[in-house]
């Protein structure tokens, strides 16, 4: 136990901040497998793991990570796969700090376990082993399921379905499956070859992915549920929000999701060796402060501007981005304009962007958030100078496809309504990620995915198949009786 | 992955292109479009169907090939296949029900403005097109509009029909009165000509807007247009929108944004054909 105490946190091998902020590959190079042990080591199994009630998807934390202090990583990488559909990804983009390892017991006095890092780590070792695909269970009993959407919401719960015997198809609206790990998540965090072979993975599982299937155009919900025993919809939350300033539709002003999709999901930062063209921006000036924004300004850097900065109106205290992207985004020479709002964006006579004309914030008391709500200093406007603007400031739900089924159930705020379980006002039609909850995370959805799979599940238990139409046999008919009646 | 059946060249740089999209076929409606990714690396191009056959599965693509994506889908044969097809995406078109409606289509627009001359006709409008090139060969779809009602061709340099600007004879129909709606596509100026010869006559006139789209959702919002002062997204409130309403030197404006980049990919493109590494 004492040996154990003494392991101080191993620390994750990273590319050096100057080089890597001049290519896209990936920021982390992972444990290597006697440093992961080590690390494993520092585990002390608890009884009652809380690290596993701070986790959305409910992963034995300290049971993989006792296979990995063993050195027994199939064993660890079984345990592991078991409880998460996309391991490699959540070992990379999970906010760990805030969710399991907040709740470490090694945290108390120092620094928690490395679960994150320990979870990336087997999650890598068995997708070099090419590992067993999940055997596919029986048919029997499976009912037809449908899912909108390929994102992390989406392909956890058909992940879940498969292994419970169910005929899974998943509908994507774009080329390739991954939603919001292939088109947002740059591949510096996120490389897309990792989120290709884990949805191999589940495609071997039994998984069907039928990809640019818009629901809402292609089919409508109706269609889909005629089809279908249940319904989970995980279609994201893809309308940008613009802020509503002057000059918003000069040439260089992006939405972070323009701006990003361009660069992860049609390969910009390869032009012209791949087609689609993102404006290379000298000095790119991103408004937000989360993880989207982070991901803006850091990919803007690797596209080789000189500055690349985030106007915040809030402090580096009160952002909603994980610690290790501000940390790294520091690193990397990330300009940081704290307490600053943009007012207006300005442009040249050719209507290119040219600058942000901005006003001072200052914090005054909390609001319902809990944060402290930024109010502008009359008098405080001055100019950032930019070529290029990335709107990073939230997105609302995309109405495409709820708009073709008015009986179901929204928010205020357009986003779906669900119950404890995940199910809409309508029976067999569940819903997760972020058209339920807004821009959330990665985690969440998967969590939603998760729990939809299970109350999907229960629903089609309590719900029988469809009884076969029952053919009436043919009346037995009785010629002398016909004969009397005539 | 949807094959081409039908490659037809309709003029020195619009290509048709007939391609097997069973469920487009089926469901589509004038107006729609779809958005099409030739193969791996290739770019999202938002492509009106310009026809459809739900008893074939047929689509039919029509492609000005001007830069380096378009050139190289409209080099694909019969037998080939596209990577991805996705749709049918955008509103359909708002389609009178009873009257007379004025269909005008510039250069490859034209191809645009059939289908909805095809629903219009099919609502029993009567369906008077004005249609123009630069010269002869420029002129498409005159016989596919030609079975929908009447059909009046205009060129530049006189080649073909009147010699003249389509707003020239829509001028002059619009003048005989009795038209209810004018619909019209094409290059931004023609449909800003048009917008501005109907707007002191009241008549209520439709454009179909191109901007520059990447998923044609909503999602990126790249394809933002200004309407009446406020910001619409064409793939997803649009492509049609008032064309009294349409601020058309933003449009235009924007739609030069990746010009230094479409030169550099297409002389990329021109030297690698010139070093006989693609076609």
């Amino acid at each position: 136990m004492k040996e154990r105490l003494a392991i101080p946190r191993q620390s994750m091998p990273e590319q050096d901040a100057t080089d890597r902020s001049r290519n896209f590959q990936e920021v982390n190079f992972g444990f290597p497998e006697q440093i992961a042990m080590l690390e494993a080591q520092r585990c002390l199994q608890c009884k009652e793991a809380r690290c596993m009630a701070g986790c959305p998807v409910m992963v034995d934390i300290p049971r993989f990570i006792r296979f990995v202090a063993e050195g027994n990583f199939s064993a660890a990488a079984q345990s592991l796969l078991g409880d998460n559909a996309l391991p490699a990804v959540t070992g990379r983009v999970c906010p760990q700090e805030t969710q399991c390892e907040i709740e470490c017991v090694r945290g108390v006095k120092g620094a928690p376990v490395a679960i994150g890092h320990l979870e990336r780590f087997v999650a890598d070792w068995a997708r070099l082993q090419g590992a067993p695909a999940a055997e596919k269970s029986s048919p029997a009993g499976g009912r037809k399921v449908v899912v909108v959407g390929a994102g992390p919401a989406g392909l956890t719960a058909a992940g879940e379905l498969v292994k419970s015997g169910h005929d899974v198809t998943i509908y994507e609206a774009l080329h390739q499956p991954g939603g919001v790990l292939v088109y947002g998540i740059p591949e510096f965090r996120l490389p897309k070859k990792i989120v290709d072979q884990e949805v191999g993975r589940l495609q071997q599982a039994g998984v069907k992915i039928e990809c640019n299937v818009v629901i809402g155009r292609t089919y409508t919900l109706p269609e889909l549920r005629e089809r279908f025993a249940a319904v989970f919809i995980a279609n994201g939350a893809g309308l940008p929000v613009f802020m509503q300033v002057p000059g918003e539709n000069l040439k260089g002003v992006y939405s972070a999701n323009e701006y990003l999709t361009r660069v992860n999901l049609m390969a910009a930062y390869e032009f012209p060796n791949a087609d689609t063209p993102v404006l290379l921006g000298k000095r790119v000036a991103v408004i937000g402060g989360g993880n989207v924004a982070m991901d803006s300004a850091r990919t803007a850097k690797r596209l080789g501007a000189e500055e690349s900065m985030i106007i915040y109106r809030r402090t580096l205290q009160e952002m909603p981005a994980r610690a290790e992207e501000v940390h790294h985004a520091e690193q990397e020479g990330i300009r940081f304009e704290m307490l600053a709002a943009p007012v207006a964006v300005l442009g040249n006579p050719q209507r290119w962007v040219t600058g942000l004309k901005c006003v001072r914030m200052e914090l005054g008391a909390p609001d319902a958030s809990g944060r402290r709500s930024p109010t502008p200093i009359p008098n405080s406007e001055f100019t950032v100078a930019c070529d290029v603007v990335v709107v990073a400031v939230g997105t609302r739900a995309n109405p495409l496809l709820t708009a073709t089924c008015p009986e179901l159930k929204l928010t205020r705020r357009g986003n779906i309504a669900v119950d404890a379980d995940g199910m809409t006002s309508l029976p067999g039609v569940f819903a997760g990620g972020d058209i339920v909850r807004g821009a959330a995370t990665v985690i969440l959805a998967m969590g939603d995915g998760k729990r939809a799979a299970r109350a999907i599940q229960n629903y089609l238990a309590a719900t029988p198949a469809k009884a076969r139409r029952v053919v009436t046999p043919p009346l037995l008919v009785d010629k002398n009786a016909v004969r009397r009646s005539v | 992955m949807p094959l081409i059946a039908a490659r037809t060249q309709l003029s020195p740089n619009v290509t048709r292109l007939d391609v097997i999209a069973p469920r487009i076929a089926e469901i589509r409606q004038p107006g729609q479009f779809v958005i099409v990714r030739r193969a791996a690396g290739a770019e999202r191009i938002p492509l009106t169907i310009a026809d459809a056959d739900r008893h074939t599965g047929i689509i039919v693509l029509v492609i000005q090939a001007v830069g380096k994506s378009t050139r190289e889908l409209v080099a694909l044969q019969p037998g080939e296949a596209i990577q991805d097809i996705s749709g049918p995406l955008g509103r359909p078109t708002e389609l009178i029900a009873a009257g007379r409606a004025l269909c005008i289509g510039g250069g490859v627009g034209t191809a645009v403005v059939h289908p909805i001359a095809q629903g219009l006709q099919r609502r029993g409008v009567r369906v008077v097109s004005v249609i123009g090139g630069r010269s002869r060969e420029w002129v498409i779809f005159e016989e596919e509009l030609r079975r929908l009602g009447e059909v009046l061709v205009c060129t530049d340099d006189g080649s073909y029909g009147r010699k003249g600007f389509v707003t020239d004879v829509a001028r002059e129909v619009l003048a005989a009165g009795g038209v209810n709606v004018v619909y019209a596509v094409g290059p931004v100026p023609m449909m800003r000509a048009v917008a501005n010869l109907t707007r002191p006559l009241n008549v209520p006139t439709i454009v179909s807007l191109n901007p520059v789209m990447v998923d044609g959702t909503g999602m990126c919002g790249g394809c933002r247009v200004s309407v009446g002062g406020a910001t619409k997204f064409a793939c997803v409130d649009g492509p049609e929108f008032d064309g009294h309403q349409v601020d058309f030197d933003l449009l235009s404006d924007r739609l030069g944004t990746y010009r230094t980049y479409e030169q550099q990919a297409l002389s990329c493109h021109e030297e690698a054909c010139r070093a006989g590494l693609k076609n």
